[in-house]
């Protein structure tokens, strides 16, 4: 095996210093009775030719551009990637090291991840983001849990245009703790609907989604101010954060802790991991925050450098007091996104979040002249929400056929939307795209 | 100092990406704009993101060399304990940037996704085998979600029976992920001190088990790289007041094909794909921490589960008793593609070879080194070895600066001051991918440096010296805290 370096030799004068006979002889502390007796039953090796073959024909049963035209978002985007960016990150020392906790040795991913930190605040209006959670999904629970850290509060509230997948995962988290999460319905409109704020007291946290899980753009600011004036933090979730490079940012609307995931902006959908958990927050809560930080300071020559910092609230140092139980994050993930965001900067990221929404909007608008119903009238970013005609399924699976997707079907998450699809559309698609599509559906 | 690998170059300066930029720059190709701008409120509008403009060339020097400032497997050997840095396979790389994985959407309808979800049941199966455990979910992204995951599974088993506990072992030589998680998951840890052997006593379990406990915590082989010799009386205690097992598989790499977990009285364990696995640890991430149990927690596994039918594989919902989702998806699939590409070009015999090889490595390092450095306990090891700075006591050096000083001779330095049990630790583990000749130069190094702090000591305190930055000042950093720039 290539991966084993060893020859017969090499075992045998290691094992002559070791003082045992054979390899088994190395496993004496092993009870009998904790022994496998017989081999694995596992498939026998494949040589890497083989192995090319068996996976290129799993990757080919898949359904992925450029072969198929997806006009899905939903939580996972599809946006080009440079080339820069998928062969800075082949190199493999950031891909083969690990958490940096030597610095002198890893200065590389220390800078790295102090610039995301810096780009990621700056795009949400943060004073401090942190060096990656898991996905959206976690980070979304860790932000919650960090509230009721803050607040000392036992109850959020969350708006059920959250990501459903994302809610799910909160419940999850909140199961064994006692702490409880109120839903907010929503509005005719696609928004939240937060009238019961007022009678809410004890609030840790009111979070909303914006763009929301059905594209619209929530109204922040007023929200905030609810919160607020219950004395919640006011947490802000997001699924597609391209859309800040147009629309107003979290922190400038008042959000007290931002987070979400980081997939859309230069990280393959990789059918839906990994991604990047992203989380930022006011800079007064720092001590609270979960996960990693990374932080400048000097060298015994006074030079710049950069080091792990605040470790205190950390698992290794603080074991069940942490802040959390995070330790490897998604850190290459955070250097993804970085270098994305270094490649377009601000004024190509503004282009490029313009383009998404202009492109979006003239599928809207092309779907409203056909006839149909655009399902929430509200204001939204790259993707919205449209009602299909009965038997529409069929139309769904005669476009398949043509590889196109059509988006996803809202009902097994909102059982009321019945024929009710949510669509996205990114710079990945041609008017050309967009007009077949149109086109299909109609015919 | 011996002639080593470590030497100096050219190392690069390489500014802050705000301090190269230039306003008007762009390092990416824009797509052309083929429809008209629509209509935006004013309301809605935000500033442009503050972000540096690069060039392309700019974009690629930066990150070059910042690169050249880390140190990673492909550079040489990188011995950190309870971590196994394995060789990462560049094949298994390849196979998850193909477009079908790299491309693909995670709520694809289920006819598109049939190779993704024949890859993760089959994944399954190999893990369940492996460990013998009897069901498995991928979905954890790393090992302690992992934990997370498992102590989620024990709520609701002992919620189901009508008896939720309140309390947990954790053996004091646990990963501070272990105590973490439980308190996540609403446990008291109860700390449990290991023997002068370094590994738990029946009798310390049988001390503190009670009706109010819901299992113990265990990382077999331990965190000092022992095997818990008494590891199925201690599930067996476990067991007798309806407790569970779990244990923290961080350290699986020693015993792969030699020990299955299901054998020791496990009900609960998870894996690091990217340990043991092979798969890269990226500066600190993405990883993957599948979770693997027998039968009767089965129904709890997150979902969807994946399962195979007459008219292909399906994902399923139908699981009432499940502790829900812990990832938006199925968690990080593009790690899962490497960990079974590694699975698949490996086999049954070499993965046991693997895992032979690492425990013959850590016990030739322990051999090798024990008159030099003190041995926190004098046993066979499995595939790490525990030694700690108490010999070098006398000349004032500390395991820190004998760790810094390693990376001027061209070594990662071991796990340092972990496990908590032993004072000073310096926790190596080489794994099976390093081969004699490279283990004996980083040997001649520690016993080097052991010299040089006789008879130089300054030069081990003020290491490192050829590293792009010295000793770097962490109580600065951390009293007036700079996190963005």
């Amino acid at each position: 095996m290539r991966y084993l370096p060893h020859t017969w030799e090499d075992i045998k004068s290691m094992l002559e210093v070791v003082g045992v006979e054979s390899l088994d002889g190395l496993f004496s502390t092993v009870p009998e009775g904790c022994r496998l007796k017989e081999p694995l039953s596992l498939p026998e090796p494949i040589t890497e030719w083989e192995l090319n073959y068996r996976m290129a024909g799993l990757a080919a049963s898949m359904g992925a551009p450029p072969e198929y035209r997806m006009f899905t978002g939903a939580g996972s985007y599809e946006h080009h990637i440079p080339a820069s960016v998928s062969y800075l990150l082949s190199r493999s020392e950031f891909v083969t090291s690990y958490t940096p906790y030597q610095p002198e040795m890893s200065q590389g991913t220390l800078q790295g991840i102090y610039e995301y930190q810096t780009l990621t605040a700056r795009l949400l209006g943060m004073e401090v983001a942190n060096a990656s959670l898991y996905d959206g999904a976690s980070a979304l629970a860790e932000a919650l849990l960090m509230s009721i850290r803050i607040t000392r509060r036992k109850q959020v509230a969350i708006s059920t245009l959250i990501h459903p997948l994302y809610r799910q995962v909160v419940q999850t988290y909140f199961a064994p703790t006692g702490f409880s999460i109120i839903e907010l319905p929503y509005l005719q409109n696609g928004k939240t609907d937060v009238s019961m704020l007022g009678a809410l007291d004890d609030l840790a946290a009111v979070a909303v989604q914006s763009p929301n899980f059905f594209g619209c753009i929530e109204e922040l600011m007023s929200i905030g101010h609810k919160a607020h004036e219950s004395g919640a933090l006011f947490v802000t979730a997001f699924t597609e954060p391209l859309a800040y490079g147009l629309l107003k940012n979290p922190g400038s609307q008042g959000a007290d802790i931002a987070c979400g995931e980081g997939q859309s902006l230069g990280i393959p959908q990789s059918f839906g991991g990994p991604g990047l958990g992203m989380l930022a927050s006011r800079m007064k809560y720092v001590r609270n925050m979960p996960g990693r930080l990374v932080g400048e300071t000097v060298d015994l020559d006074g030079k710049r450098g950069f080091v792990l910092t605040l470790a205190t609230r950390e698992q290794h140092i603080r074991r069940e007091k942490a802040t959390s139980n995070i330790c490897t994050n998604n850190s290459l993930c955070a250097l993804t996104v970085a270098m994305y965001m270094a490649s377009l900067g601000g004024g190509g990221f503004r282009e490029l979040s313009r383009i998404n929404y202009d492109k979006c909007e003239y599928l809207k608008a092309q779907l409203k002249e056909t006839g149909l119903e655009i399902s929430f009238e509200s204001p939204t970013f790259n993707e919205f929400v449209v009602e299909f005609p009965v038997d529409f399924e069929k139309t769904y699976a005669r476009l398949l056929r043509k590889k196109i997707v059509e988006g996803i079907p809202l009902v097994s998450y909102y059982p009321e939307l019945v024929r009710h699809y949510l669509l996205c559309v990114t710079e990945t698609k041609t008017k050309e795209d967009v007009d077949t599509l149109v086109q299909e559906v109609t015919s | 100092m011996i002639e080593s690998s470590g030497n100096t170059g050219l190392v690069l300066n390489e500014p802050l990406l705000w301090e190269k930029a230039k306003k008007g720059r762009c390092g990416f190709s824009l797509p052309r704009r083929d429809v008209e701008p629509a209509p935006l409120d004013e309301d809605l509008t935000g500033e442009v993101p503050d972000f540096p403009d690069l060039s392309e060339v700019d974009v690629v020097r930066h990150y070059t060399r910042l690169s050249s400032w880390n140190f990673g497997v492909d550079t040489g050997m990188y011995p950190l304990g309870s971590c196994t840095m394995k060789y990462n396979p560049k094949s298994n790389e390849k196979q998850a940037t193909l477009i079908g994985f790299a491309g693909a959407h995670p709520l694809l309808p289920l006819g598109l996704q049939q190779g993704a979800l024949r890859l993760m049941s089959e994944l399954e199966q190999f893990l369940a085998e492996i460990t013998g455990m009897d069901a498995v979910t991928l979905q954890p992204s790393a090992g302690a979600q992992g934990e997370l995951t498992g102590m989620l599974l024990i709520h609701a088993y002992h919620q189901s029976k009508g008896s939720p506990r309140s309390k947990i072992i954790v053996p004091d030589t646990a990963h501070g992920t272990n105590p973490a998680s439980a308190a996540l998951c609403g446990y008291q840890p109860i700390s449990v001190k290991s023997n002068d052997q370094g590994i738990l006593s029946v009798d310390a379990i049988t001390e503190v088990m009670d009706e109010d406990t819901a299992g113990i915590m265990v990382t077999n082989p331990n965190t000092v790289g022992l095997f818990e010799e008494d590891i199925q009386k201690i599930a067996e205690v476990v067991h007798s007041k309806d407790g569970l097992v779990y244990c923290d598989g961080a350290n699986m790499n020693a015993v792969m094909g030699i020990v299955r977990m299901s054998d020791l009285g496990v009900d609960v364990l998870h894996l690091n794909l990217h340990k043991t696995f092979s798969t890269p640890h990226g500066g600190g991430g993405p990883g993957s921490g599948p979770v693997c149990v027998k039968g009767f927690l089965e129904p709890f596994l997150p979902v969807p589960r994946v399962h195979k039918t007459e008219e292909g594989y399906m994902l399923s919902e139908d699981f009432p008793e499940s502790i829900g989702k812990v990832h938006a998806f199925y968690g990080n699939f593009g790690v899962m593609v490497k960990a079974y590409s590694y699975i698949l070009s490996m086999g049954p015999e070499d993965l046991r070879k693997a895992s032979q090889l690492a425990v013959l490595n850590a016990n030739y390092v322990k051999e090798m080194l024990k008159d030099v450095l003190h041995l926190a306990y004098d046993r066979p090891c499995m595939h790490e070895c525990v030694f700690s700075d108490r010999f070098q006591k006398k000349q004032k050096i500390t395991t820190l600066e004998m760790a810094k000083r390693l990376m001027d001779y061209g070594f990662h330095p071991p796990t340092i001051y972990f496990p908590l049990v032993v004072s000073g630790a310096i926790m190596i583990e080489p794994t099976e991918t390093e081969c004699k000749e490279e283990i004996d130069r980083f040997i001649e190094a520690v016993k080097s440096i052991v010299n040089e702090a006789e008879k130089e000591p300054q030069l081990v305190r003020k290491a490192p010296k050829k590293c792009k930055v010295r000793r770097l000042d962490e109580t600065a950093a951390a009293r007036h805290p700079c996190l963005a720039g």
